[in-house]
C-alpha cells in the first residue's frame, strides 16, 4: 500500500462542479404504451452514495441508464453536474465522459486485452498519449488488485476479476459519478465479496455513486440513502437506519420481509 | 456553503402517499404519429431514406401491378392475342400463354391419356409430405416409412409403368416439366438424408480409412460446382459401366444430384452430431448399447431433430439447384418454359417475361413455404428447450 | 454374467477375436478399401474398353492441338488457330474476371442491404427483407435467364442503340464504352497516384505514432482521400489530360472501336451479384447481431461516439463472425459462375467442359481438369480460412 501512495496522489478523483451531482425532476419514460418510469424525483448531492432497490421490473435499471442517456426519457428534466440531458450530442458526450458505468454482465470488450480495455477510452476520448493511458490503467488495475492480468483477454478471467476490470475501466476516465447496474447479480457467490470490497473502497474515497443492487449488507455499510422503487415509481427514500428498521410504506415492508429473513 | 443536508432538504426522506397511476404515453410517442415518428422520421437521414424508399416503391410498384394484372391478357389462343394493337396499345403479361401450355409445363411430353398417373403420384407425395411435416401427426414413424420407402416404390412403377397391371411403359425421355423437377428434387431429398447421415458418421468415425474416404468424398463434391458433377454423371458415367448397363439420361442426372446433395447433407448432419453433448454418447455406452444401437436410439434422433431447420434449408438449395439439370439436357420445369417461350405460335414481346414470372412464382411458393416451415420448426424447438 | 467374464484371463486368444473391436475395425476398413479399389478398377477397365471401342484418344495430348473455334471474349491473345491449352487459359481468365468483379459488387451491395435490414427505419428494413426473401427463394439459373433473355436481349437493335451519357452505346449486342487511350505524360499521373498511396501509408503510421506519443488524433481518412484523389488530379491538370478516349462509332450493322462488354457477361455479373448479395446481407446481419448490445452500450458509457464505437468495438467483433461464411459465399459465387454455360458466356465450363469436350470427346480428362480448377480454388481458400480462424479465435479460459 505504501508503494502506491505517491502514485495515488496523482490520480485524485475528479471534482464535481456543482453541489448537485444528479437531479431528476418529474422524469417519465414509456416503452411503447408501457409507463416504465413515473414521476421520478431524485436529487443526489455531491459525494452521496445512493442504493436503489426494488423488485425486478420496477424500473431501477432504466432509471440509472437514463442518467447517461443509454435510455431516453420522454418527460421531465435530468441534470447531471449542471448539464441538462437533451438531444444535444455535445451535452450527451460531456455527461458520458464524466459518468462511469458498471454493468451486470461486465460488457468487457472480448477482442481486446485487459490493458487495452482500460486504455481504449482514455486514448480515444481523453486523447491521452498511450504511455500515460497505460500508467493510469496500471494504477487502477493495482487498485482493483489484479495488476498481473493486464496482458490477458477478458475470457481468461473469472467473473469477479472481470467485474473488477470493468470497474477499473470506468475509473480510468476519472469519472465524477459512478453508476452500478446490479454489479454482483451475474457473479458466483464467492466472487461477490471481492467486487463489493472494491466498491466499498471507492465509496470511502468519496466517489458519488448510484448503485442498483440487492446486497443489503452493502447498502447498510455504505449508503447515505436507500431508494425503493416499485412499478416505475419511487416508493420510499430514507437513510439506511430508518429504512431497514422502520419502513413506512406497505410495499417497502413487504419487500424487506421477503428479502431479509 | 451548501452541503448534502441542505440541498436535498425535503427529498432526503420520502414516502409516496398515493400511487402514481400509469399515464398514456405522450402523443408524439404513441399511436400512429409516434410510430411514424420513431420508425420513419426519427432523424434527417431517416427522412431522406424514407423518401427514397417511397420513390422506389412508386417507381416499381404500379408498373409491376399494371403489367402483371391490369394490362395482362388472360385468355387467347395464340400470339395474336398478346400483341399490341392500335386499339390496345399497352399489353401486359400474356397469361393466356401460360394457361394454354400449363399441361406441357406440368407433364412435359407424358402421354395425355396417362397423365392421371402423374396426378396420382403428386397426391401420394403431397400426402406423405403433409404427414411428415405436421409435427403432431399420428404415427410419424409410419409416415417416414411411407415417405422414404413406400412412395418411392409405388411411384416408380406408377410413373415408369407396369404392363402387367395395365400401365404401359412411359420412357423417361417423355417426362418433363414440374413432374421432372419434383422427381429430381424428391430423389435428392430421399437419397441425401440416409447417405448424408452415413457420410457424417463416417467423418466422425475412429477408423482412419472410413474417415478419410468420407472426408475426401465430402470435400471433393463440395469443392466443385454442381454443373461439373452433372457433367461428370452425364458424360463420364457411361464410360465407367459396361455398355449394355448405361443408365438413361434422367437416371444419370439423378445420380449426380443425389451425390451432390448427400455431401451437403453430410455437413449439415455433422453439425447436428457435434451439438449433442458427449455425455449422451457416454450414457448410451454405459447402458451397454452397441455403436449402431447408440446411434440409432440415442444420438441420431436428437441430432436430426435439432437439425431439421438446416435440413429443410438444404432442401431449399436442392430444390433451386434442380434447375441445373436443364443444362445436361433434361426437360425440367424451367426447360419447358424455355422451350415454350421460343414457340413461334406464342412469340410475342411479353411471352418470355410472362414465362419467367410464372416460373418465379412456382419456385418462390415452394422455397418460401419451406423456409417458413424451417423457421416454424426452429421456433418450436426453441420453445421446447425452455420447458 | 460379467463376473464369469472378468474371471477369465484377459489375454484369452482364439474365439474372442471377432469380438475384439480393433480386429473388427481393421476388417471393416479392409473391406471398405477393397470395395473402393474394386469400384475404381471396374470403372477404369470399362472406360478403357468403351474408349477403345469408340476410338477416342486418351491422355492429355490434345492440350497442344489446334482448337479451331472462336471465343467471343478473350483477355489474352486467342484465335481459331490457338491450342486447346490456350482456350483453357482464356476460359479460366474469363471465369476469374466475372468472379472477382462479382465478389466486389456483391460485397458492396450485400453489406448495404445487410445493414439496411437492421435499420431503425421501418420502410428501409422491410424493403431490404423483401429483397432478401425474394432473391434467395428463386433459382439463380432462372434469374440469369431472366436478365439475359428478358432484359438484355430485348434491348433495341444495333441501329436503334441507346445512347449513354459520355458516348457509350447500349443495345442487344452488348454495352459499348469509350476506351481510354493513354498518351505521353500518363506516367506522371500514375507516379502521382503511387506517391499519394505511399504518402498516405506513411501518414497513417505517423498519425499512429503521434497518437501514441502525444494523444493527438489526426484526420487520417480525410488526408488519405485528399491525397489519393488530389495528387493524380493535379498531375492530370499539369500534363493537360494525357488521356484520349476512343469512342465507339456506330455503323449500320456494327459498332467499331471502344470497349465491348458482352450481354452474356453483363447478365452473368448482374445475376451473380444480385443473388449473392442477398446471402451476404444475411451473413452481415447475423454478424452484427452476434455482437451483444451491451458492447456498444459499454463503449457509449465510456464516452465513445457512435463512429469510434463501430470502428473500435462493434466491427472488429462482427468481422470474426462474418468472415468465414462470407468466404464461403465468395466460393459459392465463383462456383455459380459456371452457370455461364446456360447463357453462353465463355467461362471455363462453357469453353472447356462444353466446346472442348464435344470436340475431343475426352470426357474424363476434360472433366477432371475442370473440376481440378474449382477444387484447387476451394481448397486454397479453406486453407487460408483456417489460418484466419486460428489467428482471430477469441482467447477463452
Amino acid at each position: 500500500m505504501d508503494a502506491t501512495a505517491p502514485v495515488r496522489s496523482r490520480f485524485k478523483p475528479a471534482q464535481l462542479n456543482s453541489a448537485v451531482a444528479v437531479d431528476l425532476v418529474g422524469v417519465h419514460k414509456w416503452y411503447g404504451d408501457f409507463h416504465v418510469l413515473r414521476d421520478i424525483e431524485l436529487r443526489v448531492g455531491k459525494g452521496e452514495r445512493i442504493v436503489i432497490c426494488g423488485p425486478s421490473g420496477s424500473g431501477k435499471s432504466t432509471m440509472i441508464r437514463c442518467i447517461n442517456r443509454l435510455e431516453e426519457h420522454q418527460r421531465g428534466r435530468i441534470v447531471v453536474d449542471g448539464v441538462e440531458l437533451t438531444n444535444d450530442v455535445k451535452k450527451i458526450d460531456e455527461v458520458r465522459r464524466d459518468v462511469g458505468m458498471v454493468f451486470q454482465h461486465f460488457n468487457l470488450f472480448p477482442h481486446l486485452t485487459v490493458l487495452e480495455n482500460l486504455t481504449l477510452a482514455p486514448i480515444w476520448v481523453r486523447k491521452m498519449p498511450k504511455a500515460d493511458a497505460e500508467e493510469i490503467a496500471t494504477h487502477y488495475l493495482r487498485r482493483v488488485k489484479i495488476p498481473e492480468q493486464a496482458a490477458k483477454y477478458p475470457g481468461q478471467l473469472s467473473g469477479g476479476q472481470q467485474q473488477r476490470v470493468a470497474i477499473a475501466r470506468a475509473l480510468c476516465m476519472s469519472p465524477k459519478i459512478m453508476l452500478f447496474d446490479e454489479p454482483t447479480s451475474a457473479l458466483d457467490p464467492e466472487m461477490v465479496k471481492e467486487v463489493l470490497d472494491t466498491m466499498v473502497e471507492l465509496a470511502q474515497d468519496g466517489m458519488t455513486m448510484l448503485v442498483v443492487t440487492h446486497e443489503m449488507g452493502f447498502a447498510r455499510q455504505v449508503a447515505n440513502r436507500i431508494v425503493f422503487m416499485d412499478e416505475g415509481q419511487i416508493v420510499e427514500v430514507n437513510a439506511p437506519e430508518p429504512f431497514f428498521n422502520n419502513p413506512q410504506h406497505e410495499r417497502t415492508k413487504l419487500f424487506l420481509s421477503q428479502i431479509l429473513h | 456553503m451548501s452541503d448534502i443536508a441542505t440541498i436535498t432538504d425535503t427529498r432526503l426522506a420520502f414516502v409516496r402517499t398515493k400511487p402514481f397511476d400509469p399515464l398514456p404515453p405522450p402523443i408524439v410517442n404513441s399511436g400512429a404519429i409516434g410510430w411514424l415518428r420513431q420508425n420513419l422520421f426519427s432523424s434527417a437521414l431517416n427522412i431522406l431514406l424514407t423518401a427514397f424508399c417511397v420513390l422506389m416503391i412508386a417507381w416499381l410498384g404500379p408498373p409491376l401491378v399494371k403489367f402483371l394484372i391490369i394490362d395482362a391478357v388472360w385468355d387467347g389462343a395464340s400470339r395474336a392475342d398478346c400483341i399490341a394493337t392500335p386499339q390496345r396499345p399497352e399489353v401486359g403479361a400474356c397469361w393466356a400463354f401460360v394457361i394454354e401450355r400449363l399441361g406441357f409445363f406440368t407433364y412435359g411430353f407424358y402421354p395425355a391419356d396417362q397423365r392421371w398417373r402423374v396426378d396420382v403420384f403428386f397426391v401420394l407425395l403431397a400426402f406423405g409430405i403433409g404427414w411428415i411435416t405436421w409435427l403432431d401427426a399420428p404415427r410419424r414413424d409410419l409416415g417416414m416409412i411411407y415417405f422414404f420407402i413406400v412412395v418411392p416404390l409405388l411411384s416408380f412403377f406408377l410413373l415408369v409403368g407396369l404392363p402387367v397391371l395395365g400401365l404401359p411403359y412411359v420412357s423417361t425421355a417423355q417426362w418433363g416439366g414440374i413432374l421432372v423437377t419434383i422427381v429430381v428434387a424428391w430423389v435428392g431429398i430421399v437419397v441425401s438424408l440416409p447417405f448424408g447421415v452415413l457420410l457424417a458418421l463416417g467423418r466422425r468415425s475412429r477408423m482412419p480409412v472410413v474417415r478419410m474416404a468420407s472426408v475426401i468424398f465430402i470435400e471433393f463434391v463440395r469443392g466443385v460446382p454442381l454443373i461439373t458433377v452433372l457433367f461428370m454423371a452425364s458424360v463420364m458415367l457411361p464410360l465407367f459401366v459396361p455398355e449394355h448397363l448405361t443408365p438413361d439420361k434422367l437416371l444419370r442426372a439423378l445420380i449426380g444430384v443425389a451425390l451432390f446433395a448427400s455431401a451437403y447433407m453430410a455437413e449439415v448432419v455433422r453439425a447436428g452430431l457435434q451439438a449433442i453433448p458427449k455425455g449422451q454418447y457416454e450414457a448410451a455406452m454405459a447402458v451397454g448399447l452397441s455403436y449402431w444401437q447408440a446411434m440409432r436410439l440415442i444420438v441420431l434422433p436428437q441430432a436430426l431433430k435439432i437439425t431439421i431447420p438446416n435440413i429443410v434449408n438444404t432442401y431449399i438449395g436442392l430444390f433451386k439447384d434442380t434447375t441445373l439439370v436443364f443444362i445436361v439436357g433434361i426437360f425440367d420445369f424451367l426447360k419447358t418454359i424455355e422451350a415454350a417461350r421460343g414457340d413461334v405460335n406464342w412469340a410475342a414481346p411479353t411471352t418470355s417475361i410472362t414465362g419467367y414470372a410464372f416460373a418465379a412464382m412456382f419456385y418462390f411458393v415452394f422455397c418460401y413455404a419451406m423456409s417458413r416451415y424451417a423457421r416454424y420448426v426452429e421456433h418450436r424447438l426453441r420453445a421446447g428447450d425452455r420447458r | 454374467m460379467s463376473v464369469t467374464d472378468t474371471a477369465k484371463p484377459k489375454t484369452a486368444p482364439g474365439p474372442a477375436l471377432i469380438y475384439n473391436p480393433r480386429v473388427r475395425g481393421f476388417v471393416y476398413q479392409a473391406l471398405l478399401l477393397a470395395a473402393i479399389a474394386f469400384l475404381f478398377w471396374e470403372a477404369a477397365s470399362n472406360a478403357f474398353e468403351n474408349l477403345a471401342r469408340a476410338k477416342i484418344a486418351s491422355g492429355f495430348g490434345f492440350w497442344h492441338n489446334t482448337a479451331g473455334f472462336d471465343i467471343s471474349q478473350h483477355l489474352i491473345d486467342y484465335s481459331t488457330t490457338s491450342t486447346y491449352g490456350r482456350a483453357f487459359w482464356v476460359g479460366l481468365l474469363n471465369t476469374l474476371v466475372v468472379a472477382v468483379l462479382g465478389i466486389v459488387f456483391a460485397t458492396v451491395l450485400g453489406f448495404i442491404i445487410g445493414i439496411a435490414r437492421l435499420s431503425t427505419n421501418w420502410l428501409v428494413a422491410r424493403l431490404a427483407a423483401v429483397y432478401v426473401e425474394v432473391i434467395r427463394n428463386l433459382p439463380l439459373l432462372l434469374q440469369l435467364l431472366f436478365w439475359y433473355n428478358a432484359v438484355l436481349k430485348v434491348l433495341p437493335e444495333m441501329r436503334d442503340s441507346l445512347l449513354l451519357p459520355g458516348g457509350g452505346f447500349l443495345n442487344n449486342r452488348g454495352l459499348f464504352l469509350p476506351q481510354p487511350v493513354f498518351k505521353e505524360g500518363v506516367g506522371l499521373v500514375l507516379a502521382a497516384l503511387a506517391v499519394a498511396v505511399v504518402v498516405s501509408v506513411a501518414y497513417h503510421f505517423f498519425a499512429k505514432r503521434r497518437q501514441v506519443q502525444t494523444g493527438q488524433q489526426s484526420p487520417v481518412l480525410r488526408v488519405t482521400l485528399a491525397l489519393v484523389f488530389g495528387l493524380p488530379l493535379l498531375a492530370l491538370l499539369l500534363t493537360g489530360f494525357p488521356v484520349d478516349f476512343l469512342y465507339p462509332e456506330k455503323g449500320r450493322f456494327n459498332i467499331r472501336g471502344g470497349m465491348e462488354v458482352l450481354p452474356e457477361f453483363m447478365a452473368l455479373l448482374f445475376g451473380l451479384v444480385i443473388y449473392t448479395a442477398a446471402f451476404i446481407a444475411e451473413v452481415v446481419r447475423a454478424g452484427i447481431m452476434a455482437v451483444p448490445k451491451g458492447q456498444a452500450e459499454a463503449a457509449y458509457s465510456l464516452g465513445l461516439r457512435p463512429g469510434p464505437t463501430l470502428r473500435l468495438v462493434v466491427i472488429p467483433q462482427a468481422m470474426r463472425v462474418i468472415v468465414p461464411p462470407l468466404t464461403s459465399q465468395y466460393l459459392n459465387l465463383t462456383k455459380n459462375s459456371s452457370l455461364a454455360v446456360a447463357i453462353g458466356y465463355p467461362d471455363l465450363v462453357q469453353i472447356f467442359a462444353g466446346t472442348v469436350l464435344n470436340q475431343t470427346g475426352q470426357a474424363v480428362e476434360v472433366v477432371v481438369i475442370t473440376m481440378g480448377v474449382y477444387l484447387t480454388i476451394s481448397l486454397v481458400t479453406s486453407m487460408l480460412m483456417n489460418l484466419y480462424n486460428r489467428r482471430v479465435a477469441l482467447t477463452e479460459r
